[in-house]
């Protein structure tokens, strides 16, 4: 395949003497190339155009809007420079916000990783039934975050049914307030985004496990290995790419979260229950109250926040795994 | 929790040869209680929709006593429901077709051609998967309006097809690397041109791994909330998440409807998703290991 390339540069070089060249060769060489390029164009075009118009443009679109107090009607004229950023920056319910998706980020990782190990490895075992279990845990990741959201708020609510079961078994003092009491609430939100997103770890790790080769297990075994032994020194090991990619979902899923804190507790209510995220910090201050200026500079923060944390996860942690997709492009 | 410290002890004393015979009891149990977890919240929306409001709130999470079929054909009269799912349908088939189309296209391109720009290329989109369209929302909303597409179910379509394309190309491009550099040279022995392989050839041999992204795509835009709450303004244009959400919003007291409007609008991705449950979690997980 790289033998094409030398053949377009001699094309390119005798780019202006190519009409006195009477070389049989060399148009035809230079028609190939031109074919091959008017292929990726059209193969490739499409996928490009739409991508970069809807997801790489509304970026620089936002990094522009975000120097303009703007209320999305017009053209944007006053220009007032970085005052959005500092505003932002000095604005205590951002602090807040900040607070919680980190919280959030940290949390799921140890609050999802552990038990989606320990859960993968049991599953793992030759027991009957696997497959349906594979599917059974699957469901709450694919369900919607709108129903998730419905669901669990009707269940959490005061007069809920999770407040009902305490009552029913003798368990009445432990009744909360689970949604709005701001030192219960992000709680209760962990417990849901737990619940929603631990089978697609599940899933991933024993997936994982499974191209582990079974001779690995079976020499240790030999070796008189014990089965923690082994699942410290091959398992982990060997599951680590695994870990690594799932980690860095869950950690771009939690800066980005949205949906569950939006529909379980809406846009004013986030904020006083402590269950505020960037995103319905960005909603609430820039669609909701028309100021699309700030809300672009809400976004251009988010989005910088995400960048720089996956860059440093890729360069520090994803590097390792030299198959891994994301690194793939730039090996 | 004490439930998930368990399988230590129970391994700890379990010679590492028995992971090859059937599991005991305890492995099971626990994962019956795992399932219970996951699956307890669906059960209650689902059975809280055959349960009327006074049952709800004397005994909130009873069984239905007596069963109530009412609510169910409520909704399943309402005309707003079947509009809703027909939009849905509407935007996850065009965001399905969109995705695995133009796809596919650039998945061919980035794994069998060899040009400059070719890991630039394949960066662009990889880089596409570390931002979901949060970030975007509020730029995208402003570009969907100036495009003339609010209230339309092509503006929510559009962005959809762009946000599923990083995965659908990491997902397809080692597929398509995969298929052997013999069967594209006999093809071009027999006179086929690179696009007449691209027809012939690799759109049917990819066809499982199109399937994968298809489904992932069509589930991914089902479920979409954010981007048709930005777009999506007219109650006629409503897809189903956001209709489930006004119609929690609007009968709020009438909690047994509102939990049988929410059971019969997951069920079609259930559906979906039991039907092809080893393609989306053999593609995840292909996708992960590269």
């Amino acid at each position: 395949m790289t033998d094409q390339r030398p053949p377009r540069d001699t094309v390119e070089a005798g780019d202006g003497a190519h009409a006195a060249s009477p070389a049989a060769p060399r148009p035809r060489r230079r028609a190939a190339d031109w074919r091959k390029r008017l292929e990726i164009i059209l193969l490739a075009g499409p996928a490009i155009v739409v991508f970069v118009s809807f997801v790489i443009f509304p970026v620089v679109l936002a990094g522009y809007y975000g120097f303009f107090r703007w209320k999305g009607f017009g053209p944007a004229t006053d220009f007032v420079g970085f005052e959005n950023y500092l505003i932002i920056l000095q604005d205590s319910a951002f602090h807040d916000v900040l607070r919680h998706n980190g919280f959030i980020l940290v949390l799921s990782l140890v609050i999802q990783g552990p038990i989606a190990i320990v859960l993968a490895l049991l599953l793992n075992q030759k027991i009957r039934g696997r497959s349906i279990i594979r599917v059974l845990i699957f469901v709450p990741y694919i369900i919607s975050e709108v129903i998730v959201g419905i669901g669990w708020g009707l269940m959490l609510q005061t007069s809920g049914s999770v407040n009902g079961v305490l009552e029913s078994i003798g368990l009445g003092a432990f009744q909360k307030d689970w949604l709005s009491d701001p030192s219960i609430a992000i709680w209760s939100l962990m417990v849901i985004i737990s619940w929603k997103y631990i089978g697609f770890a599940v899933i991933l790790f024993l997936a994982g496990l499974q191209s582990i080769p079974d001779e690995l297990f079976e020499a240790a075994a030999i070796d008189g290995a014990s089965y923690w032994q082994i699942q410290r020194t091959i398992t982990l090991p060997l599951l680590g790419p695994t870990l690594r990619i799932w980690a860095f979902l869950s950690i771009i899923g939690s800066l980005q979260l949205f949906d569950l804190v939006f529909i379980i507790w809406g846009q004013y209510v986030a904020s006083t229950a402590g269950t505020s995220t960037m995103a319905t910090y960005m909603v609430a201050n820039g669609r909701t109250s028309g100021n699309f200026g700030y809300g672009s500079a809400v976004a251009v923060v988010m989005f910088l926040i995400s960048l720089v944390i996956a860059l440093i996860y890729q360069r520090f942690v994803l590097s390792r795994d030299t198959a891994g997709a994301l690194t793939e492009g730039k090996k | 929790m004490a439930v998930l410290e368990a399988p230590p002890r129970l391994h700890k004393k379990r010679p590492p040869s028995d992971r090859q015979e059937w599991g005991s009891p305890a492995t099971y149990f626990i994962a019956f209680v795992f399932i219970a977890l996951c699956l307890g919240p669906v059960v209650y929306i689902i059975l809280g929709g055959f349960r009327d409001n006074s049952q709800i709130t004397n005994s909130p999470a009873g069984f239905p006593d007596p069963w109530n079929f009412d609510n169910y054909a409520e909704v399943l009269a309402s005309r707003t429901f079947w509009q809703q799912v027909g939009n849905s349908a509407i935007a996850g088939l065009a965001t399905t077709i969109g995705v695995v189309v133009l796809g596919l296209m650039a998945s061919f391109v980035l794994a069998r051609y060899r040009f400059a720009g070719r890991g630039a290329m394949y960066s662009l989109f990889a880089a596409g998967l570390m931002f979901p369209m949060t970030v975007a929302i509020t730029p995208l909303y402003i570009l969907v309006r100036e495009l003339g597409l609010m209230n339309s179910l092509a503006g929510v379509i559009l962005p959809q097809i762009a946000f599923g394309l990083p995965v659908t190309i990491i997902i397809l491009v080692p597929f398509l690397k995969a298929i052997p550099d013999e069967i594209e040279e006999a093809a071009s022995i027999d006179g086929t041109s690179r696009l007449g392989f691209f027809f012939r050839m690799v759109v049917p041999l990819s066809l499982p791994g199109v399937v994968t992204t298809g489904i992932l795509a069509f589930v991914a835009s089902w479920n979409s909330y954010l981007l048709p709450l930005f777009i999506l303004g007219d109650q006629a244009t409503y897809t189903l998440p956001l209709g489930v959400q006004a119609f929690a919003s609007q009968y709020s007291v009438d909690t047994a409807k509102v939990l049988a409007f929410t059971s019969l609008s997951m069920i079609p991705a259930l559906i979906f998703f039991t039907l092809f449950e080893r393609r989306i979690v053999g593609g995840l997980t292909g996708a992960v290991k590269g």
